[in-house]
C-alpha cells in the first residue's frame, strides 16, 4: 500500500505491484462485467442536466463541482462508450471515445469512494431515472480489481477476508458476547445448534457500542423467541459490498445465510446497519437461485414486529424525537414506516427533520466513508446539513437505527463540538422495556 | 438537382436511413447487453414490476420537494422546451401536409401565428438552456461537446422555419432548402448523442421503478 498524488495533485491510494497497463485493463475489465441492459440504459439517457448536484450532501456542504454525482462516474462512462456501447467499435477506430488513462482513474477514486456514500439521494433528483448510486457501486466493482481503493477500506477488507470481520477474529466472538452479557447482567445465547432466529451484528457492536449485543439478547429473551448469536455466522456489515470486492460480498453473505440454514432459522436478523440491509436484503439471492433459504430482515423491522404483536412492551417515554433515517434502510430499502412505529410506540413525538424518509440527507459517512479517513473534511462539512436540521427540529432526542450512522453523527458532533447525544433505536427499546 | 430538390430528395431519404438504422442500432445495443436485475423477495405488498416500471416513468415527470428549488428552471424550461417543438413538429400545417405525403396520415393543425409563436418561445427557451448551462459551473464542468452540438443542431431547424416562415433573408426555396438541410443533420446526429434520450430516457426510469419499487421504497 502506498500513499501517492497524481500529476494534478490528487491523492490516491494504490495496492499491488500491477504494472499500469495492467492496473488500467483490471479496471476495464472490472467495468465492462459490469454493462448490462440496467446500466447501459442509464448512461445512455443522461442529458447533463446537473440535476444531481443539488441532491449531493458533498456538493451542497462545499459548492465544489466536482462533487456533482454523474461526474464521479466520468471513467465509467467512457469506458462504457469505448468498451460496450452500441457505438464501441466505431468509437475505437476513429479514436472518438479515448481509451480511460490509468491518471484518471487514480484521480476519480476520491470521487468513487471518497465523496460518494452511496445513498442514493441522486438518484430520487434525476429526472431520467439514472439510479446513479447503483452505477458508483458497479464502478468500485472495477477499481477494487485495478487495487484503486483507499487504503483504510483495503484494510477493512483484508482483515474482513482474513477474521470473517472487519472488527474482531471470529474465534474471539462467542467470548466478547458472554462477556457483554456478563457486564449487563443478561442472558446471552451464543453458537446454540438450532434456533428459530439468527441475530448478527455489526463492527461498531462488537466495538463502540457493545451495549447494543446486550440490547439485542434483552429484548429477544423478553419475547421468549428462540434465538442465538453464531461464532460461524455474525458478521452482517458487508465490507465487501462497499469496497467493490464481490468476492469478498459473496463470502460474507454466505457466511450468515449459510449459519442461519444450518441452524434451522427461519429468520436471519440484520444489526442497526445500513448496507448490511443492502446486501443481505437485496442483493443475497443471487448467490441462492434468485431465493434466499431464509427470511432476512432489519433490527427495526423486527421491533415493529414484537411490538405491534404485543411480544414485547414499552414503556412511554414522553418526550420530542427527531429520527435521523439512515439511507440503505430507508431511501434504498424501503423501510420508512417501522422505525416511526416503534417510537409512536415508546410515545416518542415525532419532530421530522426538514429532510425526512426517503428524502434525508446522509449522514455522510456511509459507502464506507466514515472508515477512509482522507474523507474526514467533507464528511465534517456534509455533516453540517444535519447538525442544522437538527437543531431546527429542537426535539429532545435524536435517534437513528444505523450503527455506522450513529458514528458519522458522534464524529460529527465531536468534531463541531456540539452538544448532541445521538441514540439507536434498539436501545431505546431496550431501556424501556415494560415489565 | 435544385438545392430544394437535394434537400427534399437525397438529403433527407440518406438522413432518415441514418436515423432509423443509427436509432434503432442505438436502442438495441444497449437493451440487448445482458440484464441483470438484482434478484430478491419483493417486500410484502410492494408493486408488481409493471406497476412500479409505470410508476418510475410517471412519478419523475416533477422533481422531489427538496430539489424544485434549484431545479425548477430545468424542469419548467425543460417542459417548455419539450412541448415546444411536439407543437412546432407535429402541428404546423405544412408539416402535417409533409407527413401526410410519407405516411397517409393527418390530423388538424393549430393556426400559423401560433405556431410561429410557439417557435419563438422555444428558441428563446433553447437559447436560455444555453446561457444557464454556460453560467452554472456545475453544467460547465459535465457538458460535452455533445451537449453544444445537440443544442445547436436542435436550435437550426426552428431558427431556419421561423425564417422560412417569415420569408426573411433570401428566396423561400432556399430558406426552405435550408430548414429541410438542418433536419437532415439533427436527424443524422440524432443516434449518435444525447438526443437519444427521447427513446432510453423511459427505460432508464421504467429500471429503477423496478429496482426500487420491490424494495417499497420512493422512486
Amino acid at each position: 500500500m502506498t500513499a501517492k498524488t497524481t500529476a494534478s495533485g490528487v491523492p490516491y491510494d494504490a495496492q499491488g505491484d500491477m504494472a499500469d497497463k495492467d492496473r488500467r485493463d483490471a479496471a476495464m475489465k472490472g467495468f465492462v462485467r459490469e454493462f448490462g441492459a440496467v446500466a447501459a440504459a442509464h448512461l445512455e439517457a443522461c442529458v447533463r442536466c446537473g440535476m444531481c448536484a443539488e441532491a449531493c450532501h458533498f456538493y451542497v456542504a462545499t459548492g465544489e463541482p466536482a462533487y456533482t454525482p454523474i461526474n464521479k462516474l466520468q471513467p465509467f462512462e467512457q469506458a462504457y462508450h469505448r468498451h460496450a456501447g452500441p457505438f464501441a467499435p466505431i468509437y475505437r477506430l476513429f479514436g472518438v471515445v479515448p481509451s480511460v488513462t490509468l491518471e484518471k482513474l487514480e484521480e476519480w477514486e476520491r470521487l468513487i469512494f471518497d465523496a460518494c456514500t452511496l445513498c442514493g439521494r441522486c438518484t430520487l433528483a434525476c429526472p431520467m431515472g439514472i439510479d446513479i448510486a447503483e452505477l458508483i457501486k458497479k464502478a468500485r466493482h472495477g477499481m477494487f480489481k485495478a487495487g484503486l481503493i483507499p487504503d483504510r477500506l483495503q484494510l477493512m477488507d483484508r482483515t474482513a477476508r482474513a477474521w470473517g470481520s472487519p472488527a474482531t477474529p471470529a474465534d474471539d466472538f462467542a467470548d466478547i458476547v458472554r462477556e457483554v452479557g456478563e457486564e449487563h447482567g443478561v442472558d446471552i445465547k451464543v453458537d446454540r445448534e438450532r434456533a428459530d432466529y439468527l441475530v448478527t451484528v455489526a463492527p461498531a457492536e462488537l466495538t463502540e457500542h457493545t451495549k447494543a449485543l446486550a440490547d439485542a439478547a434483552k429484548i429477544f429473551n423478553k419475547a421468549g423467541l428462540d434465538w442465538t448469536y453464531h461464532s460461524e455466522g455474525f458478521e452482517a456489515s458487508n465490507i465487501g459490498y462497499l469496497n467493490g470486492d464481490t468476492e469478498l460480498q459473496e463470502k460474507m453473505t454466505r457466511k450468515i445465510i449459510d449459519c442461519a440454514v444450518k441452524i434451522g432459522a427461519h429468520t436471519l436478523v440484520l444489526p442497526e446497519c445500513g448496507h448490511a440491509y443492502g446486501a443481505a436484503r437485496w442483493e443475497a439471492a443471487r448467490w441462492y437461485n434468485d431465493k434466499l433459504p431464509v427470511r432476512v430482515i432489519h433490527m427495526t423491522e423486527f421491533l415493529q414486529e414484537v411490538v405491534a404483536s404485543g411480544k414485547i412492551k414499552v414503556k412511554p417515554v414522553g418526550q420530542t424525537a427527531s429520527f435521523h433515517d439512515p439511507c440503505q434502510l430507508v431511501r434504498r430499502g424501503g423501510v420508512m414506516n417501522a422505525p416511526r412505529d416503534v417510537m409512536a410506540a415508546l410515545g416518542l413525538e415525532m419532530r421530522e427533520l426538514e429532510n425526512n424518509r426517503a428524502l434525508t440527507w446522509c449522514c455522510g459517512g456511509g459507502g464506507g466513508v466514515v472508515s477512509n479517513t482522507r474523507a474526514d473534511p467533507i464528511r465534517y462539512k456534509a455533516f453540517e446539513l444535519k447538525k442544522r436540521e437538527v437543531e431546527a427540529a429542537g426535539a429532545d432526542r435524536f435517534v437513528t437505527a444505523c450503527g455506522q450512522c450513529r458514528i458519522t453523527l458522534d464524529l460529527g458532533a465531536k468534531h463541531t463540538k456540539w452538544d448532541r447525544k445521538i441514540e439507536n433505536l434498539l436501545e431505546l427499546v431496550a431501556d424501556n422495556l415494560a415489565d | 438537382m435544385t438545392l430544394l430538390e437535394f434537400a427534399r430528395g437525397p438529403a433527407l431519404q440518406v438522413a432518415m436511413i441514418i436515423f432509423v438504422l443509427g436509432a434503432t442500432w442505438r436502442f438495441f445495443g444497449a437493451l440487448l447487453l445482458p440484464w441483470r436485475l438484482a434478484p430478491a423477495e419483493p417486500r410484502k405488498g410492494a408493486l408488481s414490476p409493471i406497476a412500479a416500471a409505470f410508476k418510475g416513468v410517471v412519478v419523475k415527470m416533477w422533481p422531489h420537494k427538496p430539489f424544485q428549488k434549484a431545479g425548477m428552471f430545468t424542469f419548467v424550461n425543460g417542459y417548455i422546451l419539450h412541448f415546444g417543438l411536439a407543437i412546432v413538429v407535429f402541428l404546423f400545417a405544412p408539416h402535417i401536409l409533409f407527413i401526410k405525403g410519407l405516411t397517409g396520415l393527418s390530423w388538424p393543425a393549430l393556426p400559423n401565428n401560433l405556431v410561429y409563436t410557439v417557435g419563438v418561445v422555444t428558441m428563446a427557451s433553447l437559447v436560455a438552456g444555453l446561457v444557464h448551462r454556460l453560467r452554472s459551473p456545475v453544467l460547465r464542468l459535465i457538458s460535452r461537446f455533445d451537449d453544444y452540438l445537440s443544442w445547436l443542431l436542435t436550435l437550426l431547424p426552428v431558427l431556419t422555419g421561423l425564417l422560412a416562415a417569415a420569408h426573411l433573408g433570401a428566396r423561400y426555396e432556399t430558406l426552405l432548402a435550408v430548414h429541410i438541410l438542418s433536419i437532415c443533420t439533427f436527424l443524422i446526429w440524432f443516434p449518435f448523442g444525447k438526443l437519444m434520450h427521447a427513446f432510453m430516457f423511459v427505460f432508464s426510469r421504467a429500471m429503477t421503478g423496478v429496482r426500487m419499487g420491490q424494495r417499497g421504497a420512493e422512486l
